[in-house]
């Protein structure tokens, strides 16, 4: 179920490289950063509002959250992407890789750098499934259900944006070509704030579903790290590329861990997804559902 | 006024194509070089030699490794952590298990089997390039991390990884103290310089300039990617090694793998992008801002705290060095996208013509 989350994270990736071109790296510090305020909201609202029901209270903790997520998006283009127009990919990723540190650090130094718990009330207690099918059956954990479901109606809810509305639309054009979408009348700068502030949104639901299974902490940056291959492996420009590279790596993970792991010293979840993604890109240099990368002189 | 070109007559084609070609650059940089070997040692303090000059050369050879591949070949690494690792590791098993091995061949050994390591992981870039092939380049990080934490033959069979030199000593010279660990530090950059300097201004290093503008052109006109971009990996993964293998056993002395983690990889992109991509000169600019910039944080910060009467916690300095640190990136790339050594050579424009506009 590991897999579905790195999906989540991935996804941010992917809708930012769709509609800037922009491969952000900060997408793990977002994570952080989102759960932080998420985690920290949770807990002052009740004391400054007297509000007791935790659900009313995670709600609000929630809109202040994404609404945070939407100030730093557009701090972000405002300062940031704005000046960066036309630069070459990997100065932007420079610029995003100063981005996550900044967010880091600012997260820490306004949230505190304590583990903090986000506690949505998910249930934990797992539950067993197929068990009339094979004996004994297979051990699920609730908690990760309800994840499957949120990120699934999340990816749902995105396409459908993406398909039907016309800033979907809008952002699409970006993704295709700046200049043409410029030409007839999208305003770029806009749909950045706008594309910044989905991925945001969805760092923030990622931040609280892995929040609430691991506890809020800065190791919560490195799992964009462990979702960079997934991007890779589905490829940076397709969405249900990040949903299946997401679930291929999980699972890929946990048997690489099981069945391969006793005979060279354990531990190799680490880095068996990125050899994974490796091996897959020198074979397919576009990922699985990737654009077709044309070179033209 | 007094730095212009004005009648220096080049007569052959070996003077028109020195390294220097204005004199009063070759005489500068053979004076701040005497000065290092000699003025500093007698000056610095051990203070200063443990946590700034030490450091600084150190990360200005790794940095210059990076930049090879980095500025002059266009493929952007984020394994040189790894490169780094592999160079002291393997550099600190044929010291510990080769007896009477000599340092020096140590270190170069460590720096060969880097270099194998870097063209092993260079291999994707013949398929992919960019922001896949950062990713790629990530493998090694996390692939080197795991092999040295886990793999006990690596590290002579310590439980956590952690190995730790001692005796060190080159040509019958102790290398203990905080000066003599400098003077080895500081000839091994010199040289090592000299030769990146020479490298990218011969055929192969304008081949890994083609590349790095537009390698299907490059292609095009004859020049084999395959060749320049492996050969770019593997000159600048020996070199990263070698820095690395110097910063375990001369800077460090007792290093564990996280001592090489993602976090140094980042941190010597940062110093290429700070410096100046595709510049010598640049490397040394940014590694000397990163390895200062939190020194100075650290002494300038509890002395602004004070005088707003805040008081800033330890972990608050660290937090603020990240976010100062991200700003200071974002900003150098926005105002100045080709770095330290691009405001180096814009100020040597106007001293050319100083004291007159034009």
């Amino acid at each position: 179920m590991a897999g579905m989350l790195y999906s989540l994270v991935a996804l941010g990736f992917v809708l930012i490289y769709k509609a800037s071109g922009v491969f952000n790296f900060a997408q793990g510090a977002m994570v952080l950063f989102a759960a932080l305020t998420m985690a920290r909201f949770a807990e002052w609202i009740p004391r400054w509002t007297g509000v007791t029901n935790p659900i009313a209270a995670n709600a609000a903790a929630f809109i202040v959250a994404a609404a945070m997520m939407f100030v730093v998006a557009w701090i972000i283009e405002r300062l940031v992407l704005r000046h960066l127009v036309n630069q070459e990919g990997t100065t932007l990723l420079m610029a995003t890789l100063g981005i996550s540190y900044f967010l880091d650090g600012m997260g820490q130094t306004i949230f505190g750098s304590d583990i903090y718990k986000i506690d949505i009330g998910m249930p934990k207690e797992p539950i067993m499934a197929f068990e009339n099918l094979f004996q004994g059956g297979i051990l699920i954990n609730k908690e990760d259900l309800y994840a499957a479901l949120i990120a699934a109606v999340l990816v749902a809810a995105l396409s459908l944006f993406f398909q039907k509305t016309a800033t979907g639309r809008a952002l699409r054009a970006v993704a295709d070509d700046h200049q043409a979408a410029q030409s007839i009348g999208i305003p770029l700068n806009r749909i950045w704030v706008i594309v910044w502030c989905v991925a945001g949104v969805v760092a923030l639901v990622a931040g609280m579903i892995w929040g609430s299974k691991l506890g809020v902490q800065f190791s919560l940056t490195t799992v964009a790290l462990r979702a960079l291959p997934v991007v890779i492996l589905g490829g940076l420009t397709s969405v249900p590329g990040a949903i299946i590279g997401g679930l291929i790596i999980g699972v890929g993970e946990k048997l690489s861990e099981v069945f391969l792991g006793p005979y060279v010293g354990g531990g190799i979840e680490i880095w068996f997804a990125y050899v994974l993604a490796l091996v897959f890109l020198l074979f397919r240099p576009q990922g699985l559902f990737g654009e077709k990368i044309i070179d033209r002189v | 006024m007094f730095y212009r070109e004005n009648g220096q007559f080049k007569t052959s084609y070996r003077a028109d194509q020195q390294i220097f070609p204005i004199a009063q650059d070759r005489w500068a940089v053979l004076l701040i070089i005497a000065a290092a070997f000699f003025v500093v040692p007698l000056l610095g303090s051990d203070y200063m030699f443990r946590a700034i000059f030490i450091p600084f050369l150190i990360m200005a050879l790794a940095a210059l490794g990076v930049n090879i591949l980095v500025g002059y070949c266009g493929q952007i690494s984020l394994g040189s952590g790894a490169f780094m690792a592999v160079g002291a590791y393997a550099a600190f098993n044929f010291f510990v298990r080769v007896p009477g091995m000599p340092l020096l061949l140590a270190l170069i050994l460590g720096g060969l089997c880097s270099s194998a390591f870097g063209i092993v992981f260079g291999l994707p870039s013949l398929r992919v390039k960019g922001l896949y092939l950062a990713v790629a380049t990530l493998a090694a990080q996390f692939f080197s991390d795991w092999m040295f934490l886990r793999i006990k033959w690596f590290t002579n069979d310590s439980p956590s990884g952690s190995v730790s030199v001692s005796g060190l000593q080159v040509l019958g010279f102790e290398i203990e103290s905080p000066t003599s660990k400098y003077i080895l530090c500081l000839s091994i950059l010199v040289v090592l310089a000299l030769m990146a300097k020479n490298l990218v201004r011969s055929a192969i290093g304008r081949e890994w300039m083609a590349i790095r503008d537009m390698d299907v052109a490059a292609a095009v006109i004859g020049i084999r990617p395959m060749y320049a971009k492996l050969s770019a990996f593997a000159v600048s993964s020996f070199i990263v090694g070698v820095a690395g293998a110097l910063w375990g056993f001369v800077y460090l002395g007792a290093w564990e793998p996280a001592a090489f983690s993602v976090d140094l990889s980042f941190k010597l992109l940062f110093m290429v992008i700070i410096g100046g991509m595709g510049s010598i000169m640049g490397s040394f600019f940014g590694a000397a801002f990163i390895v200062i910039l939190p020194i100075a944080l650290n002494q300038f910060l509890p002395v602004l705290g004070g005088l707003f009467g805040v008081v800033i916690s330890t972990s608050g300095i660290s937090h603020a060095e990240l976010i100062i640190f991200g700003a200071l990136i974002v900003w150098f790339l926005i105002v100045e996208p080709h770095g330290l050594a691009r405001l180096w050579s814009l100020s040597k424009q106007k001293l050319r013509l100083w004291p007159f506009p034009h």
